[in-house]
């Protein structure tokens, strides 16, 4: 600890930055400016652990931050200026909020004599992210700084997981600082430990209920992953012998290659997962918020079925789906409680049904007539070894990513659920990398996407990140297409990427290695020379397929009965339920 | 109590899941900003504040907030909790008449020229045990207090007379006996 003399030495800035470092942040992604330059300063001047990277726009930052954060748990700091600096994160912010994302967004401010007045980079980013954060703070006093800071990293890291965006004028920064770096924090209103405190009565009410089942399938999210309840989930799902589905974000929660597992469930999840949904008796929640992508028309969904729901965060209780049974609290916690009050079964009968539907709806695709994404990815899964930590945007490319990289372990799917944010795999893919520089991560990308954060190319060469980055090129922004083919008879409005760069040479211009794939046959050798490549960043352009569709798939609000597993032979009804 | 919504329909259709009378207290923060991100919650699901009351604590650090708000039942329980669940909001309940006593005041300027009208508008006032707080040549100021329904009975008798302007405070609430407001 420093001494109150050494203590008075030190602005604002200073003491945060030493605050955050004491916090264990490990990782400062950002772009620095004006109202920004104490704290850019202190970066220098402040001996910490602390390590910067410079990315080519702020966006970037907040998407290798969240990378960084799915990838270990923990958070990363994001560090940009006022004004357009901190306009530029919003998209990555609400990508962290809607999945549940630790994140500490830090942002330069104007003075505080200025605040109000349109000075020059002025933004009032309090104001403009309080819906999309989890919490936010405008620091009006320097020696606030160290509580603030320790107040939005318990924040973001306990409870339901979130970014925290703390906005610092340049008075505030600058200024000295007279106040005690150890402050105690101050949260009268926010008390996670209660997630631990689980009410016994719904425990006991849900294992009456899985106990009278029959037919029941766990539906596992994200929020079983944050509470790390792995261990317990498969403990369950074995004794109760209950197939097991997971969410977008759940992927990897529960071993995917498992004889009980159904996969992803939802708009374009496994039909055998979709099938189970329906004809089951009780659909076990454990930490999903049932988005509407998985449950489509609402009022249909367990219709025939019982619904336990266990999930940290009260307000998702009756939110989408109202559940016979809430259990509000920790996933891991409750699944603990649970384990000994259920009774072992064996459901042959149950579980050898839905392997009929796995036999006779496989997830499948053609090798010949072009080259389509899902041998790609079905290619790489294979290389891999499903090892890889593979990040995507969002689109046709992320659907059958889902759908054929198979993940058996928690953190290694990185995907934006909640906000679809497309341009998030590259860089989240960075953010990976720094996180686990010894794994394979893979970002996978549209053409679209790609090129909406292509810039970060440099960030990581630089750095020398061996990211494999995989444009899954189709000259097209192919989900849109297939939606105006489906329901807009095929009237293609804005979905054509005419002008597409040679992403090759533009890997090259940025000093980073390119492969070309443009023939089934060149698939797996080319993938591998991209994989055994690990002296930087390579990106492997792939010439797919223009017009493939994503199947199964249930049209947005749609119920999941209507679950359409091949082209439709019929004209379809626009979609009204949902987006 | 189910009432008519006006819509750009020209025959304008009960609406009974809309709903009126609900009030909220909440115990929060006293720090700027909360206020917003509490109607940012309320305006994102399309319900309406009617009436709303902020002041000190008797900690200073906290603020007392009472929302008169009118919307689907349903929906609001949701909406309390996403309120309780803003790190600035220490709890958020919703009260009935039976659970708290519920209270406000007007102030209602009337027009009140010749002597006649004047002692009428003042035995109005009487029978509602308000009292006037300002009497001018051509107007006079008076104050009614007390539950809002008792509020709007006296304005509807007062309203054969010419009323100027009236200011309201919103609802303010207490639980009754242990529970906390």
């Amino acid at each position: 600890m420093a001494s109150k003399k050494k203590q008075q030495e030190l602005d604002g800035a200073q003491a945060l930055i030493m605050t955050l470092s004491s916090l264990g942040i490990e990782y400062v992604f950002g772009y620095s400016g004006g109202a920004a330059l104490p704290i850019f300063d202190a970066l220098e001047t402040v001996k910490s652990n602390i390590k910067f990277v410079l990315t080519r726009h702020e966006q970037g930052a907040t998407h290798m931050a969240d990378g960084y954060a799915r990838a270990t748990g923990k958070p990363a700091v994001v560090l940009v200026t006022s004004g357009p600096g901190a306009g530029n994160t919003i998209t990555g912010i609400m990508t962290a909020q809607m999945d549940s994302v630790p994140m500490i967004i830090v942002t330069g401010q104007q003075v505080t004599w200025m605040l109000g007045k349109d000075a020059f980079q002025e933004a009032d980013i309090f104001g403009i992210t309080i819906p999309i954060v989890k919490h936010n703070y405008l620091v009006r006093e320097t020696n606030e700084l160290p509580r603030v800071a320790r107040e939005a990293f318990h924040i973001a890291t306990t409870g339901r997981p979130g970014p925290v965006l703390i906005d610092v004028p340049k008075n505030v920064s600058q200024s000295p600082f007279t106040g005690d770096l150890e402050c105690e924090i101050d949260l009268p209103g926010y008390k996670p430990e209660k997630g631990f405190d689980i009410d016994s009565a719904s425990i006991e009410e849900a294992a009456r209920l899985i106990n009278l089942a029959k037919k029941p399938v766990i539906l596992a999210g994200h929020g079983a992953m944050l509470s790390g309840a792995e261990r317990e989930l498969m403990e369950i799902a074995t004794k109760l012998d209950c197939p097991v589905t997971s969410t977008l974000l759940g992927k990897g929660v529960f071993p995917e290659t498992h004889s009980l597992s159904l996969g992803m469930l939802g708009m374009h999840g496994t039909a055998y997962a979709n099938k189970a949904i329906c004809e089951c008796d009780l659909i076990f929640n454990i930490g999903s918020r049932f988005d509407d992508r998985i449950i489509g028309q609402a009022d249909k969904f367990g219709a025939n079925a019982k619904i336990i729901h266990i999930d940290l965060d009260i307000s998702e209780m009756g939110k989408m789906i109202v559940a016979d049974v809430e259990v509000v609290g920790d996933a891991k916690t409750a699944l603990r409680q649970l384990i000994p009050l259920v009774e072992k079964r064996k459901r042959p009968e149950w579980n050898e049904h839905l392997n009929g539907y796995k036999k006779k709806y496989p997830l499948a695709y053609k090798k010949q007539g072009g080259l389509r994404m899902q041998h790609v990815l079905d290619e790489i899964n294979d290389l891999t070894g499903g090892n890889a930590i593979i990040t995507t945007d969002v689109g046709q490319h992320q659907m059958w990513a889902a759908q054929f990289c198979t993940n058996d372990e928690s953190f290694k799917w990185i995907s934006s659920g909640g906000a679809g944010t497309m341009g998030f795999g590259f860089p989240a893919a960075i953010g990976a990398q720094f996180a686990c520089p010894d794994e394979t991560v893979i970002a996978v990308c549209g053409d679209g996407g790609f090129q909406m954060t292509l810039c970060e190319l440099a960030t990581a060469v630089i750095h020398k990140l061996p990211v494999k980055i995989l444009v899954l090129n189709n000259h097209y922004l192919g989900m849109v297409r297939q939606w105006q083919e489906l329901f807009f008879d095929n009237r293609e409005s804005g979905v054509d990427l005419i002008g597409n760069p040679d992403f090759v040479k533009l890997a090259e211009a940025y000093g980073c290695k390119g492969i070309n794939i443009k023939r089934p046959a060149d698939v797996r050798k080319k993938l591998q020379e991209a994989l055994d490549y690990n002296e930087g960043p390579v990106l492997i352009n792939v010439e797919c397929i223009k017009t493939e569709n994503v199947f199964p798939m249930i049209p947005a609000g749609a119920a999941l009965e209507d679950m359409l597993t091949e082209p439709p032979k019929y004209k379809m009804a626009k979609p009204v339920g949902s987006t | 109590m189910a009432r008519l919504i006006t819509t750009t329909d020209k025959k304008p259709k009960p609406r009974p899941d809309i709903v009126d009378g609900h009030t909220l207290s909440m115990y929060v923060n006293n720090k700027p900003g909360v206020l917003m991100r509490i109607c940012q919650i309320f305006a994102r699901r399309a319900y309406n504040i009617d009436s709303l009351v902020v002041s000190q604590g008797r900690d200073p650090r906290f603020s007392r907030l009472t929302l008169g708000i009118s919307g689907d039942p349903a929906g609001l329980t949701q909406i309390i909790l996403q309120c309780d669940k803003l790190i600035d909001v220490i709890h958020c309940f919703e009260h009935t008449p039976e659970d708290a006593v519920v209270r406000e005041l007007a102030l209602i300027k009337i027009k009140a020229e010749n002597a006649e009208r004047r002692t009428e508008i003042l035995q109005i006032v009487e029978h509602f045990g308000g009292k006037t707080v300002d009497f001018g040549e051509a107007s006079i100021i008076i104050r009614i207090e007390g539950a809002s329904d008792k509020v709007d009975a006296s304005i509807r008798l007062l309203n054969n007379y010419d009323i100027v302007e009236t200011v309201r405070t919103g609802k303010v609430v207490m639980a009754r006996g242990e529970q906390v407001t």
